[in-house]
Formats: structure tokens, C-alpha cells, sequence
């Protein structure tokens, strides 16, 4: 009699179960795709108030653990992810693109809150109006500061485009 | 030191310097100098025993545009000794406005100072690093001044030079090795 697993088939999306052997089947793209989504480990890079936010996600209350994207690095050669959260001045973005240079392949970008995406507040000569104009951003994510939810919604939008891009 | 006293023994301390005693929102003694003697007055300031104003707390520049003199730069003086402190305001004119650096006075100005140069563009002669402090060294203008555009749109600088050249870099390994082998 074949052994009954239920619950198991689709656990991960184009994996299914074979009844007869434990072996579980997929292709190297979904389980690139799968890996990669799944351990998005952020760059520490606060640059204001919205780094608060981004600390809270990252604790208990929130806890995006959950999502496999709590290991905030201090190296950008150990990071995935730049979460650019607060607003950019026109000093910092020459050390921003290196931080964000420094990164191995493959990496994403969100912009968090309203001064990294468009300058929020401060219209004027001394911030950079949307960090766009410095690095490539996958996510933007509203709010001034977004509440973590908000950001763990912008990462689970950020492991959806991961995992519908065909890895390269 | 009250008011009264201090401004007594500054007069005393300083019998040929013009010192205005100006009104203070504060309990803190405000007088104006002239620029011309500002290189004479600070080192008494510093050094004369009853004033003792040993720390320079901050330097700062006023923009009163477009009433003239349209400059004014603020020194706030402290004496931890004699627990009181002091403004130092000087008038300054909108064509080429620079004061004598104070620097060789206290070394804290040094910044303070390059900071008003970069927002102000108050000059500091014999200021031992005039570069910029806050804004990128190739900056035009000085954003503090009331008639600095303020909302320009100008695009972000992604990339900055070099902070050593190739021949310093490999020197720096070269000594650095050397330290380590000891």
C-alpha cells in the first residue's frame, strides 16, 4: 500500500511528492528561486527615523524571521538586501552606491518610507529626491515612517518578484 | 561672574577695543566687536585670568539679509573656571565678508569655522584647512545665505574620487606589513 503524506504536496510551489519513494521532485530554477527568496538577508544601512521601524520588524513583536529575512549584516559582501530606510543626503549617496557596489550578485534595493522614494519633507538642495537616481530599487514602499508591516509586506512583494524572475 | 562684573572687566581688560553691550533674551552677556579687532580681542578672552573663556562652545553665522551689515558671526565662549559665558557678535558686510581665523586661539574652531565658510561663505584668514565641511568640495554656492535657491534640482553625485592615489595606497600596505612583522 503506498504511503499517504498529506499536506506535504505543494508546500512548495512545483514540488510535488511521490506516493511510492520519500523522494521530493522539482526543477534547479524553482529551487534556486525557493533558496533565494527564502533567506533575504539585509544590509545594516540606517539613515533615519525610518530605522526605528526597520529595527522593529526585525525584533520580536514583528519578527520577520518568519520570512527567513532577520540576519541584518554588517558586511554588504555577506548581504542580499539594501533597505534604504530614511532620507539620503547628496554626501551620502557617493557611500551608498559603494555599499550597494560592494554587494554580491544576485541583490535587491527597497526604498522604505517617503524620503528615500521621493524626498518626502524635505524639498530642498541637501537630500536626494528619490534614491532611485543612485541605486536600482525593486520595492518602494510608502509611509513616513511605513509601520513594519508595511516593510514585511514590501519584503513579501520582494520574495514574489524573486520568485516569478527566472534566476540567472 | 554677574553681568555687571563681567562687563566691567572686559572694558578693563580690553581698554582700547569698541565694545557694545548689546540687549540678551538670556541671562548671558551679548556685546559686538568689530572685525578689525577680532584678532586682538579673542586671545585676552582666552587667556586673561579673570575671564578665563578657555572653551569655545560654538561658531555660527547669521544671515540679517538685506539689512546691512547683512553678516553677523556668533562666538559663544565659555569659562568652566568662572562658570559664565559670553556672545561675541561681529558685523559683517556682504561684499567679500572674511574675519581672521581663530584657530591658534582655540583649536575647536577649526570645523566651526569651516562650516560657517561652507553655509555662509564668510572667508577665515589663516584657517590651516579651508576646505568645505558639510556639503561634496565641488559645491557652488552657500546654501545658508537667505538668497540660495533653496529647491534646486541638480543630480546626485554616485561616485567621489579617490581619497589616496595607487603609489600612497601601496605604500600604506607596504608600512602596514612592516608593522605587523614586528
Amino acid at each position: 500500500m503506498a504511503r499517504q503524506e498529506p499536506g506535504l504536496d505543494g508546500a512548495i510551489p512545483g514540488m510535488s511528492v511521490d506516493a511510492e519513494i520519500p523522494v521530493l521532485t522539482t526543477t534547479v530554477e524553482k529551487m534556486v528561486q525557493w533558496a533565494r527568496r527564502s533567506s533575504i538577508w539585509p544590509v545594516t544601512f540606517g539613515l533615519a527615523c525610518c530605522a526605528i521601524e526597520m529595527m522593529a520588524m526585525s525584533c520580536g513583536r514583528y519578527d520577520i524571521a518568519r520570512f527567513g529575512a532577520e540576519v541584518f549584516r554588517g558586511s554588504p559582501r555577506q548581504s542580499d538586501l539594501m533597505i534604504v530606510a530614511g532620507r539620503l543626503s547628496r554626501k551620502m549617496a557617493p557611500a551608498l552606491r559603494r555599499i550597494y557596489d560592494q554587494m554580491p550578485e544576485p541583490k535587491w534595493v527597497i526604498s522604505m518610507g517617503a524620503c528615500a522614494s521621493i524626498g518626502g519633507v524635505f524639498d530642498n538642495y541637501a537630500i536626494v529626491q528619490g534614491v532611485d537616481q543612485v541605486v536600482p530599487v525593486d520595492v518602494f514602499v510608502p509611509g513616513c515612517p511605513p509601520r513594519p508591516e508595511s516593510l514585511i509586506y514590501g519584503i513579501v512583494q520582494l520574495q514574489r518578484k524573486i520568485s516569478s524572475r527566472k534566476p540567472v | 561672574m554677574e553681568a555687571q562684573a563681567l562687563e566691567h572687566t572686559l572694558r578693563e581688560a580690553l581698554p582700547e577695543v569698541p565694545i557694545e553691550r548689546l540687549p540678551s533674551v538670556d541671562l548671558h552677556v551679548s556685546i559686538r566687536i568689530t572685525p578689525q579687532s577680532v584678532a586682538a580681542v579673542m586671545p585676552v578672552l582666552c587667556r586673561h585670568p579673570a575671564l578665563g573663556f578657555a572653551f569655545l562652545a560654538d561658531v555660527t553665522g547669521v544671515d540679517f539679509w538685506p539689512r546691512e551689515p547683512r553678516f553677523e558671526v556668533v562666538y559663544t565662549l565659555v569659562s568652566i573656571e568662572h562658570r559664565h559665558r559670553l556672545r561675541v557678535r561681529v558685523g559683517l558686510d556682504d561684499n567679500d565678508p572674511h574675519l581672521p581665523s581663530v584657530s591658534g586661539v582655540w583649536p575647536a574652531a577649526t570645523w566651526l569655522e569651516r562650516e560657517v565658510w561652507d553655509l555662509f561663505g564668510i572667508a577665515f584668514d589663516g584657517h590651516p584647512d579651508p576646505r568645505r565641511l558639510l556639503l561634496p568640495d565641488d559645491w557652488e554656492g552657500h546654501p545658508l545665505r537667505k538668497d540660495y535657491p533653496v529647491q534646486i534640482r541638480m543630480k546626485p553625485q554616485t561616485a567621489e574620487p579617490m581619497q589616496v592615489t595607487a603609489e600612497e595606497f601601496r605604500a600604506n600596505v607596504a608600512r602596514d606589513r612592516l608593522v605587523r612583522k614586528h
